[in-house]
């Protein structure tokens, strides 16, 4: 296997694989995100993606952002496309009928409502059937295509189109992240990580290893969004920063059940940090947020647990 | 010529698609559909066929795992029925807009509620409208000739379009028949290898499946119905082609002893074998003037030649297996009388619903509804459709 620690801005690929002119708003992480993903991935993949942000505003016909292969089929069923892309270039290669007999990588990708909610059925089959792909979800932890609405993605305290705080409910979301990166992990699949364009070289490197692993990878890629998150365009990449070094949102991968942290943090910064820039958050008192600063602690705790475990084990 | 096999109609449909060399088959198991694709995925572990079989967790992803193949460039099969059929109806919408031509055999049953494994029509008149190109058999060998030529029409660069052979559950997807099979050699020289329009390729890049402004949406439906509807002649053609190879020749629809009948009976599938009986019986004991017209085709409708088959009747019965619920009458019955509608001469047109959720219908049912055909075009009465043999 290459060396997969190479990622260095001067040796980032210069070429792109998702053209300029979309139709994404200002500041938005999840093209930035895709953009690098596609950087890493090259030429030869095929990708299936769900409806969402991510598919409007890259195929509005007769304009198309992808200058590699891509399918969009409908919202919930990514997974189960890219299951039968999977399939059938690996039969007509054995047959000797695909055009092209290079490896080729095959990627779904999802927004988290595509993901987490309506697509759970379809990435769990897909998962547990074992086919080589690589998923993606973009988690902007809400629906943001059609209107900023919740999902299962969105966190406690946030207020979205149909988790509005109000005066009858103060809250917002009441429900936690669901925690799709262990859903995925529990089909002891060969690679999960999370991973953030905010850390462009980790995501890179993250999406490398995926692809080559061979079997299912999940990555879980968290994509500041300003529109849905209200906030400036221009602190996108920094919110994704400060999620990272609030324990917000971990770096860390699971390779082979076996848990480990990609970037750490001597200090941790509060959570404060991290919602007082969003107006998601706005509404949230100081109670709330210490909530919140308890219920971070405590999920870090619990992975911090897991790596800990790993390397005893790998010891 | 090959030699006659008794076999279960599942079993025969499930070696066509084999002869046929499917890439790849996703499917979810559903009663009447199950023997299909259990004998399938058994050719594919005995290596007798060369194919990807990909176990889905639903029909929802069946039908989407079938789009990711086709546009990967396989020859794909699929078969459901029923609730697996409308948990597809969604993805079933998108495949002819994508172009891809998946086979797909639905194992005819009726729709819950009441849950009901057996057999009637309401599932692929649920999916009427969603762009299939929809093919009815009668018998086994039908079924297994059909799944043979739906291939060669669906990956028609002419057409491009997704088919689904539609076999009565239980009645003909669970009965032993006898059936002709094809030698491979002469399948192989019938049936040439799938060659993709497009395909998803990373050396040729296209984009599939992308948005639809309102500058672009209404021409792209209507080349889809354009195309659709020219698909027909590809259908004949393919038809002709295969009744001058193997001897066995198809319409899209076809008449039985129909010529200068006064009153003609309109059915589809495989209860056409017992309406033929009726027709038997009504002609040789009881010396009247009544034929029998089936339709084989049923997307796109074949309006000219229905038009041809019906002209000069004075009253034509429809029977209807599903209701099509507010409406004016049985799906079928609706179609054909748009067709006629403002015809010259076209007869009187009586709508019947019956065999709904596996009820028989009986030689005894077909000649009570040619009588109540008969008296109601005497008296020209203003109807929706009758049911027959319901207890109100
Ligand atoms: C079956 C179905 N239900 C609902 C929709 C409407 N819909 C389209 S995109 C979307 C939300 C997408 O959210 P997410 O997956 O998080 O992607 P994002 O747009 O946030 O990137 C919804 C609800 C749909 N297209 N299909
Ligand atoms: S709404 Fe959010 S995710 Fe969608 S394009 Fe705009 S910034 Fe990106
Ligand atoms: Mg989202």
């Amino acid at each position: 296997m290459e060396n997969l620690n190479v990622f260095a801005a001067k040796l980032a690929p210069q070429q792109e694989f998702l053209a300029g002119g979309h139709r994404a708003c200002q500041g938005c992480a999840e093209l930035l995100a895709v953009r690098l993903v596609a950087k890493t991935l090259g030429h030869d993949y095929i990708i299936a993606n769900a409806t969402g942000c991510l598919e409007i505003v890259t195929s509005s016909y007769p304009h198309s952002a992808w200058k590699v292969p891509w399918i969009h089929v409908a919202f919930e069923n990514a997974a189960a496309v890219a299951s039968g892309v999977e399939a059938a270039v690996k039969v007509l290669q054995r047959k000797g009928r695909y055009p092209v007999d290079r490896k080729i990588t095959i990627v779904a990708q999802a927004g988290d409502g595509g993901t987490v909610d309506i697509g759970l059925q379809a990435l769990s089959g897909a998962l547990e059937r074992g086919h080589d792909m690589i998923y993606i979800c973009y988690d902007n932890e809400a629906y943001m295509n059609t209107g900023i609405q919740r999902s299962s993605s969105t966190p406690y305290g946030a207020t979205t189109t149909t988790s509005p705080a109000g005066k009858a409910d103060p809250l917002g979301q009441h429900t936690m992240k669901k925690n799709i990166v262990e859903i995925a992990a529990a089909h002891n699949i060969p690679y999960v990580a999370t991973a953030s364009p905010s850390y462009p070289f980790d995501l890179m490197n993250k999406v490398k290893k995926a692809a080559e692993t061979p079997g299912p990878a999940y990555i879980h890629c968290f994509v500041p969004c300003p529109t849905g998150w209200r906030m400036a365009p221009n602190l996108a990449v920094s919110i994704g920063r400060i999620a990272v070094e609030s324990k917000v949102f971990p770096l860390y991968e699971i390779e082979n059940g076996e848990y480990r942290m990609t970037v750490t943090h001597k200090k941790h910064r509060p959570v404060i940090d991290y919602l007082k820039p969003q107006g998601r958050f706005r509404h949230l008192n100081e109670a709330q947020i210490n909530q919140i600063q308890e219920q971070v602690d405590k999920s870090y705790e619990r992975l911090l647990k897991k790596v800990k475990m790993s390397e005893l084990e790998l010891d | 010529m090959a030699k006659r096999v008794g076999i279960e109609v599942s079993l025969a449909i499930s070696e066509a698609v084999k002869q046929a060399k499917v890439d790849a088959i996703a499917a979810y198991p559903i009663t009447p559909q199950t023997h299909i694709v259990e004998h399938l995925s058994e050719l594919v572990a005995d290596a007798e066929l060369d194919a990807a079989f990909i176990p889905v967790e639903s029909e929802h992803s069946a039908m989407s795992v079938c789009a990711g193949t086709a546009a990967a460039g396989a020859r794909t099969y699929t078969a459901t029925s029923s609730q697996g059929l409308a948990l597809m109806n969604e993805i079933l919408y998108i495949i002819p807009a994508l172009r891809l031509p998946i086979v797909m055999t639905i194992a005819n049953r009726a729709l819950s509620g009441p849950i009901s494994i057996w057999n009637d029509h309401s599932d692929i008149m649920g999916a009427r409208d969603t762009g299939w190109i929809a093919i009815f058999a009668e018998n086994g060998q039908e079924a297994y000739d059909l799944t043979l030529q739906s291939f060669k029409i669906a990956e028609d660069h002419r057409v491009l379009l997704p088919i689904s052979v539609n076999i009565d559950g239980f009645t003909l997807s669970h009965v032993i028949e006898p059936h002709e099979f094809i030698d491979q050699q002469e399948v192989d020289a019938f049936l040439p290898e799938y060659k993709p329009a497009v395909q998803l390729n990373p050396d040729q890049p296209v984009s599939m499946g992308m948005v639809g402004i309102p500058e672009v949406y209404a021409e792209a439906k209507k080349c889809q119905d354009e195309v659709l509807k020219n698909s027909e002649a590809v259908v004949k053609e393919v038809f002709r082609e295969f009744g001058e190879k193997f001897g066995r020749h198809y319409q899209v629809v076809e008449s039985y002893r129909a010529e200068g009948a006064e009153t003609l009976l309109l059915t589809m599938g495989s209860v056409s074998e017992t309406a033929m009986e009726a027709i038997d019986r009504l002609q040789d004991v009881e010396k009247r003037s009544v034929g029998l017209v089936r339709l084989r085709l049923w997307r796109p409708f074949p309006s000219a030649d229905l038009l041809k088959a019906v002209t000069g009747c004075k009253t034509l019965a429809v029977l209807d297996r599903a209701v099509s619920f507010g409406s004016p009458g049985g799906p079928v019955a609706s179609e054909v009388r748009s067709t006629l509608y403002g015809v010259d001469g076209a007869p009187y047109i009586a709508s019947f619903i019956a065999g709904l959720g596996g009820r028989d219908i009986t030689i005894a049912d077909f000649i009570s509804i040619v009588d109540q055909a008969e008296s109601m075009a005497e008296s020209n009465e203003n109807h929706q459709y009758k049911m027959i043999g319901v207890r109100e």
